[in-house]
């Protein structure tokens, strides 16, 4: 007998004949170990385990180089960049939808926001244009996709192609310098605020905003319904088409944000960034308990994925191995995030 | 066309969960609330409303009546503003209106509770009750408003148990149409309609929600109630509206003093007769052992265990309603799902349970009911769709004869005699009947000696109907065993030698085709009289 199982069988609770109309009664207090267990998320508490876990490894292996500060500081600041597309990301895969142009609008952002042409506008003219072209090209997956009846992954294919291309035209293959000290001091030790970078704080509010969005607003919501289930959505008033466009948009902005940040980390633009980055994301969302079905989707899983890629990449590079090892062992993960995750009693039948 | 919408506030602000009490203002002596006139909707190579005309009053149940394919669900989904009508003109308390998407049909106050439940699993039941219609600032929600006004439609729904916060997956069907209800409600509603709402739910569930339905009329709401079960319209029902082949047969009957026959012959008799190949002389007890036997088969929660046989030459018919199991049974047969008792015999030797492979193997080959999605390759040929079966039969070391593969695929096609007799054509472009006929073909290449054919008709024209009964029973006069499902009683009845008549997923008669008519059919499937 379960009688200790937190999960009340429903089935025998209808078969009780209700009275007629009660005053709605609070939820019974038998359920509030399995809400406290929900708000935490039995998923996201997996995933820091295995963050925890990592440290444990890097800190074991490395102990005076993997835990400094500045290593720290380090893995918070590379995991930022990927973080903020991955955040964009995790909108479209819970939508039901992909994104595989991210690390090219990544790129062209970069190039675009660096030409010297923009560079006359100083620090608000690089970020206006990174922004820009990233909403830009999220603009044209998104009528494609929710006007165009295009596949996603088609549409977002051909732009990943052609993004890099142009960024290949504008850069003539050629790194572009950023001259502007704003920007640049951006990156500097100095403009460190309470000893975090600012990239750091950016990825913090993204993921924060982000959170919010997903979590507190009917944009989110309607998300989740859209990848749940785009019919019932459309019956319940929701105008699924524009919905999509919003949610390619998003991404764009992420990406814009990204390669504003790219930007600062490096100090340039170059037609080569952003290489791989829909793999990058998509594998941290997924890990992050994301289903690439869409229908459900958390923003604190991805970012704890991608601490879990960044972090693993750090540990491989302090020990010295070779970066063959961290692609073996980042694809590891991915199967064993998604072998943990499924359900244990799955339908097997439709 | 631009629907001429009322002044509403945004889809964003929320509406209180009430009903506005103002529609009972409408006097006996003003327009109907809603007035459907016909109403024509056609879908590539079918007409599914033909001219139907619907008139709701205010504060009635109106009940809507009609066998399967009678256009219910279409006229439901025009109303819901899902589908666009191709004619007809709809008014709304008087006024003329185009329902032109779900939302100018929500503003009007129409308010659809679906058969197939349209809610999202991912979701909450508070977060599907409001979804659309968010509790929300500024898209910012207030999810405890949600959820408390969730709570109170729960209550009032007689169902206080159910946490708004749960999340919807977890819930069984019956409490899913409870939210499905509460989420009806939660809109300003005028107009309910229910599709089948009593078909998922027990008997003590069904006497609450006729305590619903009576709470929302005596508030002034309508309520449009489909239901099979002429004891439940006979309870609530105040007029019936019945649907026979895309037309209104009868509107404003009298729900509880209509005689059944009367409801029944209404529903039945069609403008379009069929025509039924001829039967060979009719054997008591067909010779010979049967090729197929079932024994005690069954599945848990779907199907009471089922017996039968059948013999080379014969064709047995499975007649029931949507959810009496009839699908069920015959996919547990084929092995695509795997039965909780009794088993399945080919000439004598039991099948390994849960195997498509060994039921195949073994000389089953399947139609399935839904034949797009389900039975063809819809982009690829003829040839290719025909072929699958076998394709290791025009292979040699994996290498394809696709000349052999074309001319062994258009002898089968030929026989069925296939329109047009082009192998190389798409099936995407050939007509409902045809496309049947390409299924029926590659089980006839393959050697298959059970054909078990679900809905073999559905989506087939009228017309085209009598051509593929003709098909079916020549193949059962040359030997093959024919067990068929359909929702059309007058097909079963037509064309099958011996009928098992299921309800609820038992059956509730066996026996020769000649022995029934449409009418007892009916009585059995609706009323399930003791047998």
């Amino acid at each position: 007998m379960s009688t200790g199982n937190s999960r009340e069988p429903v089935t025998g609770v209808m078969l009780r004949k209700q009275p007629p109309p009660t005053p709605a009664q609070p939820p019974p207090p038998g359920g509030s170990v399995s809400t406290v267990l929900r708000v935490l998320d039995v998923r996201n508490l997996t995933l820091l385990a295995v963050l925890a876990a990592l440290v444990a490894v890097g800190g074991f292996t490395e102990p005076d180089q993997f835990l400094s500060t500045d290593n720290l500081t380090l893995v918070l600041t590379q995991s930022s960049v990927i973080g903020v597309v991955t955040v964009g990301m995790t909108f479209v895969i819970t939508s039901g939808g992909i994104d595989l142009s991210v690390g090219a609008i990544v790129a062209l952002s970069t190039v675009w926001a660096t030409t010297v042409a923009t560079q006359e506008y100083g620090a608000g003219g690089i970020l206006f244009c990174a922004v820009a072209v990233g909403v830009g090209c999220g603009l044209v997956n998104g009528l494609l996709i929710a006007y165009g009846r295009m596949v996603p992954f088609i549409a977002t294919l051909a732009m990943l192609a052609s993004a890099r291309g142009l960024a290949l035209l504008i850069s003539d293959g050629k790194t572009q310098v950023v001259d502007s000290k704003t920007v640049l001091e951006l990156g500097y030790e100095e403009s460190y605020i309470l000893g975090v970078p600012p990239l750091v704080l950016i990825f913090a509010g993204v993921t924060v905003l982000g959170w919010l969005l997903l979590k507190r607003t009917t944009f989110g919501r309607r998300t989740v319904a859209v990848g749940g289930n785009a019919e019932a959505a459309r019956l319940a008033g929701i105008d699924v088409r524009r919905h999509r466009l919003y949610l390619y948009l998003l991404s764009g902005l992420c990406c814009g944000i990204a390669a504003f940040m790219l930007i600062v980390m490096t100090g340039s633009g170059q037609n080569t960034n952003g290489n791989l980055y829909e793999l990058d994301a998509i594998a941290a969302a997924i890990i992050g308990g994301t289903l690439l079905s869409g229908g459900r989707g958390t923003i604190t899983g991805s970012v704890l994925g991608v601490l879990i890629f960044t972090t693993i990449t750090n540990i491989f590079a302090l020990n010295n191995l070779q970066s063959d090892a961290q692609q073996i062992a980042k694809g590891a993960i991915i199967v064993a995030a998604v072998l943990v995750q499924r359900r244990p009693s799955g339908t097997t039948e439709t | 066309m631009v629907a001429p919408e009322p002044p509403t506030p945004p889809p964003d602000s929320p509406n209180p969960p009430t009903a506005d009490a103002s529609t009972t203002a409408e006097g006996p002596g003003g327009p109907p609330l809603l007035l459907m006139d016909g109403i024509v909707k056609t879908f590539p190579g079918v007409r599914a409303l033909d001219g139907v005309d619907l008139e709701v009053a205010a504060g009635e149940v109106h009940c809507l009546l009609g066998q399967n394919g009678a256009g219910k669900s279409t006229l439901i989904k025009v109303l819901a503003g899902a589908h666009r009508p191709d004619a007809g003109t709809i008014h709304w308390r008087g006024e003329p209106v185009t329902l032109a998407s779900p939302i100018a049909a929500m503003r009007l106050g129409i308010a659809t509770i679906y058969q197939e439940l349209d809610l999202v699993d991912g979701l909450s039941v508070a977060e599907n009750v409001f979804l659309g219609h968010e509790f929300a600032t500024v898209g910012v929600l207030h999810p405890g408003r949600a959820q408390a006004a969730t709570a109170e439609l729960l209550a009032r729904l007689g169902h206080p148990e159910i946490s708004p916060s749960r999340p919807l997956g977890e819930l069984p069907a019956a409490a899913k149409q409870v939210v499905s209800m509460a989420r009806a409600l939660s809109h300003d509603v005028r107009l309910i309609v229910m599709d089948e709402p009593s078909a998922v739910l027990d008997h003590d569930e069904v006497d609450n929600l006729f305590r619903i339905v009576s709470d929302l009329t005596a508030d002034g709401v309508s309520v449009v109630y489909i239901s099979h079960r002429l004891e439940e319209i006979r309870r609530i029902g105040d007029r019936v509206t019945v649907l026979k082949d895309g037309r209104t047969a009868a509107r404003g009957l009298p729900a509880r003093t209509t005689p059944t026959r009367d409801v029944v012959a209404l529903m039945t008799g069609r403008s379009v007769e069929y025509v039924f190949p001829e039967r060979p002389e009719a054997q008591a007890q067909p010779a010979g052992e049967p090729v197929l036997r079932v024994e005690g088969l069954a599945r848990e929660g779907e199907f009471a265990p089922v017996d039968l046989d059948v013999h080379p030459g014969e064709i047995v018919g499975l007649a029931g309603l949507v959810g009496s199991g009839r699908t069920e049974i015959l996919e547990t047969i084929y092995g695509a799902r795997r039965p909780t008792a009794g088993r399945v015999l080919v000439d004598g030797r039991p099948l390994r349970p849960g195997s498509v492979q060994a039921a195949v193997r073994a000389g089953l080959g399947l139609a399935p009911e839904e034949r797009k999605t389900q039975g063809l390759l819809m982009l690829e040929s003829v040839t290719r769709n025909v072929s699958l079966s076998c394709l290791n039969r025009f292979s040699r070391a994996g290498w394809l004869d696709s000349r052999r593969e074309r001319e062994a695929a258009r002898a089968r096609t030929r026989e069925l005699s296939l329109h047009p007799d082009d192998p190389d054509r798409p099936v995407r472009t050939l007509s409902g009947g045809n496309q049947q006929k390409a299924v029926l073909a590659r089980w006839l290449l393959r050697g298959c000696r059970v054909l078990l054919l679900d809905e073999p008709t559905r989506g087939v024209d009228v017309g085209a109907r009598a051509e593929l009964y003709a098909v079916i029973r020549r193949l059962a006069d040359e030997g093959l065993a024919v067990l068929l499902v359909s929702s059309e009683v007058p097909e079963v009845l037509g064309l099958a030698d011996r009928v098992l008549v299921l309800r609820e997923g038992r059956t509730v008669h066996q026996g020769p085709a000649t022995e029934l008519d449409e009418h007892r059919v009916l009585d059995l499937v609706m009323e399930g009289s003791p047998s």
